[in-house]
């Protein structure tokens, strides 16, 4: 797909004339890109879909033909998911939740780094690390299961523990209260082992003559932390802060739908986002359009709120911009 | 804080150290929330062993009321069913994380030669789907759609086998690990690009195929979402998507009734519950047993992918 774009010219000198090793280069990458064209690049035309109105032609023609003579419909299909009952509500839930998901998860990672770092025993501080990354590659599926362990309302232990101290078992499943905090508590314990051993990394690449230059001047251990730490894993928080940012019109799919039992109706508006609306869409019989410009909607959103963060971040720090 | 300033210096092995009883609540803390990251492991597995009787009675507890290998027995019975679908995890994890490791170390080795013409319009190429996507329905569009792959194994394969963050990784680590001087070396040795890249990059570059390996492997054994959506046919069901699907009908699985009882019988009678809970450990002790010894790779993954250009 690049032969066509090189220079040719051969004014530009035998430097820049296209050599076999740029042929084999290619070749050799030709494969990915590929890949890239068929899964990354082709569903970004799949833009196109939500501003038609997606007909079965008669004759039983492939998708692609359906789409080409179906009728171009302009913005209809956004206006439609934006004057629905759903959209508000589909908004506020996936942006909070992502909001108290980074803030949370940032200070528990950053937080049991410092500790882990400080920690006496380094082999006991191995082991907690382990210990806390299971929950990482665990799949949603799986935590499902032990979630409904816990709160299913016969038998779960949750309800166990409340009947043994004497009080009314609770419908988890039912009570959309809880399940704010049920997610983010989930979202904190499945991330922690991961997000704490990754700021340990980067703390414990920090040059160590400074922590001993800061205790010969007399620096405190949490002088130090102030001083030397933090600043050191900036970059690293930066980066993770803009990358989460970029991320807050997405959903962890599988924390909203299988943890909560597929969303049932007791609490479709507690825990619905925007993932969830699109994947029941397309489950359901919607019109393919309007499902198509909420994926728009979201995936436009997502671009254009990781520009801006670089572009705060750019502001404030040039030298830790992403981009 | 003073006294332990003045200890500091006088003891070398607690130099710039904590205090002793600041450490003993550290390692409080971070004993429970290890343990509560196991929890669900131990919890999940007593219920598996834990009669159908007592679970009725008692519910779930942590400790079986009484034990019982009827789970084990009954997925034994019906090994058929669970066989093959751990067949279809394992070739799609194997599969998947080859097909996985050769695109990505190949491009993130085209991306980091210096010299290569295109080099400034493959940073692009690997920079914009880390910004922007087509979002899931025109992927499910795609996959469905036009290339069809709907109930063939590549549905569950190919959508996940590369990914920019990958390549990113893997570059960064061919360009601050692998000498140009080898490179050249080779080149004048009369070696194609190809040969160099399987032959010489690839055998030094293990710790990052390691990295990307393992996050592929652990992926694509966890993948239940592809599944979800692409896969309808009962033989092509992994054991993600079985677990997936007997959320709502446990009596999916059981088809090979015994001892005499008609269908009905032996449906009526499974241990739905430790059941369940038994599938769950089939997919957890794997993952259980091994991460521990791939924990670095991952490790040096993220330390490597958190380098900037």
């Amino acid at each position: 797909m690049g032969k066509q774009k090189t220079p040719q010219k051969a004014a530009k000198g035998r430097r820049n004339r296209w050599t076999k090793d740029d042929t084999e280069l290619t070749l050799l990458s030709l494969p990915t890109l590929l890949w890239y064209l068929i899964f990354s690049y082709l569903p970004m035309f799949g833009v196109v879909i939500a501003f038609k109105e997606y007909k079965l032609a008669p004759g039983g023609h492939g998708f692609l033909y359906n789409l080409f003579t179906s009728d171009w419909v302009g913005i209809k299909n956004f206006k439609y998911f934006f004057t629905s009952n759903s959209f508000a509500m589909l908004l506020r839930n996936t942006i909070l939740y992502n909001i108290a998901f980074i803030i949370i998860s940032a200070s528990v990672a950053v937080g049991g780094a410092l500790i882990l770092s400080n920690m006496r025993n380094k082999r006991g501080s191995k082991v907690y690390q382990t210990m806390m990354f299971l929950p990482y590659f665990m799949s949603w599926v799986v935590i499902s299961y032990f979630v409904y362990a816990l709160l299913t309302p016969e038998r779960g232990y949750l309800n166990g523990m409340i009947k043994a101290l004497g009080g009314e078992p609770v419908m988890w499943y039912q009570e959309s209260k809880y399940w704010p905090f049920i997610l983010v508590i989930l979202n904190t314990w499945k991330g922690m082992g991961y997000g704490m051993v990754m700021y340990l990394a980067s703390i414990t690449s920090i040059n160590q003559s400074l922590y001993e230059a800061a205790v010969m001047d007399g620096a405190t251990k949490w002088q130090q932390m102030k001083h030397i730490t933090l600043p050191g894993i900036k970059p690293v928080f930066v980066m993770m802060l803009i990358l989460d940012c970029g991320k807050i019109f997405n959903s962890d799919f599988g924390l909203f739908y299988q943890v909560t039992g597929g969303i049932p109706a007791s609490l479709y508006t507690t825990v619905s986002t925007f993932d969830t609306f699109i994947y029941n869409s397309i489950q359901s019989t919607a019109p393919i359009g309007q499902t198509a410009a909420a994926s728009f909607f979201q995936a436009v959103c997502s671009c254009g709120t990781i520009l801006f963060a670089n572009w705060v971040v750019s502001k404030i720090d040039n030298e830790n911009r992403l981009i | 804080m003073r006294e332990l300033k003045e200890k500091k210096y006088t003891e070398q092995s607690s130099f710039n150290q904590i205090k002793k009883s600041t450490n003993v609540i550290f390692n409080v803390i971070f004993l429970t929330l290890g343990l509560m990251c196991i929890f669900p492991l131990l919890f999940v597995f007593s219920i598996s062993i834990t009669s159908e009787e007592a679970l009725r009675v008692g519910g779930y507890q942590i400790i079986p009321q009484e034990f019982s290998n009827a789970a084990y027995m009954f997925l034994w019975n019906e090994r058929g069913t669970i066989l093959r679908a751990l067949f279809m995890s394992v070739l799609v994890t194997v599969v998947g994380t080859v097909i996985t490791i050769a695109l990505t170390t190949s491009m993130g080795y085209v991306a980091s030669r210096r010299t290569f013409k295109l080099k400034g319009l493959y940073t692009w190429i690997i920079f914009i789907p880390m910004v922007f996507n087509g979002g899931m329905l025109a992927s499910y569009v795609v996959v469905n759609n036009i290339l069809g792959l709907s109930n063939t194994i590549w549905a569950l394969i190919l959508p996940l086998a590369c990914s920019s963050f990958s390549v990113t990784i893997c570059r960064t680590f061919f360009r601050t690990t692998v000498p140009d001087a080898l490179i050249e070396a080779a080149k004048i040795d009369g070696a194609g690009q190809f040969k160099i890249w399987s032959g010489i990059v690839l055998p030094i570059s293990k710790p990052v195929m390691a990295t990307i390996g393992m996050f592929a492997a652990f992926g694509y054994w966890n993948d239940w979402f592809q599944a979800s959506l692409y896969i309808q046919d009962k033989n092509l069901q992994t054991l993600q998507s079985m677990l997936n699907k007997i959320q709502e009908n446990i009596e999916y699985i059981a088809n090979n009734p015994y001892g005499g009882l008609s269908l009905q019988q032996y449906k009526m009678g499974m241990p739905t519950e430790s059941v369940r809970m038994a599938i769950a450990i089939i997919i957890i002790v794997p993952i259980a047993c091994t991460y521990p010894f791939f924990q670095k790779y991952f490790i040096s993954g993220l330390t490597v992918g958190s380098v900037k250009e």
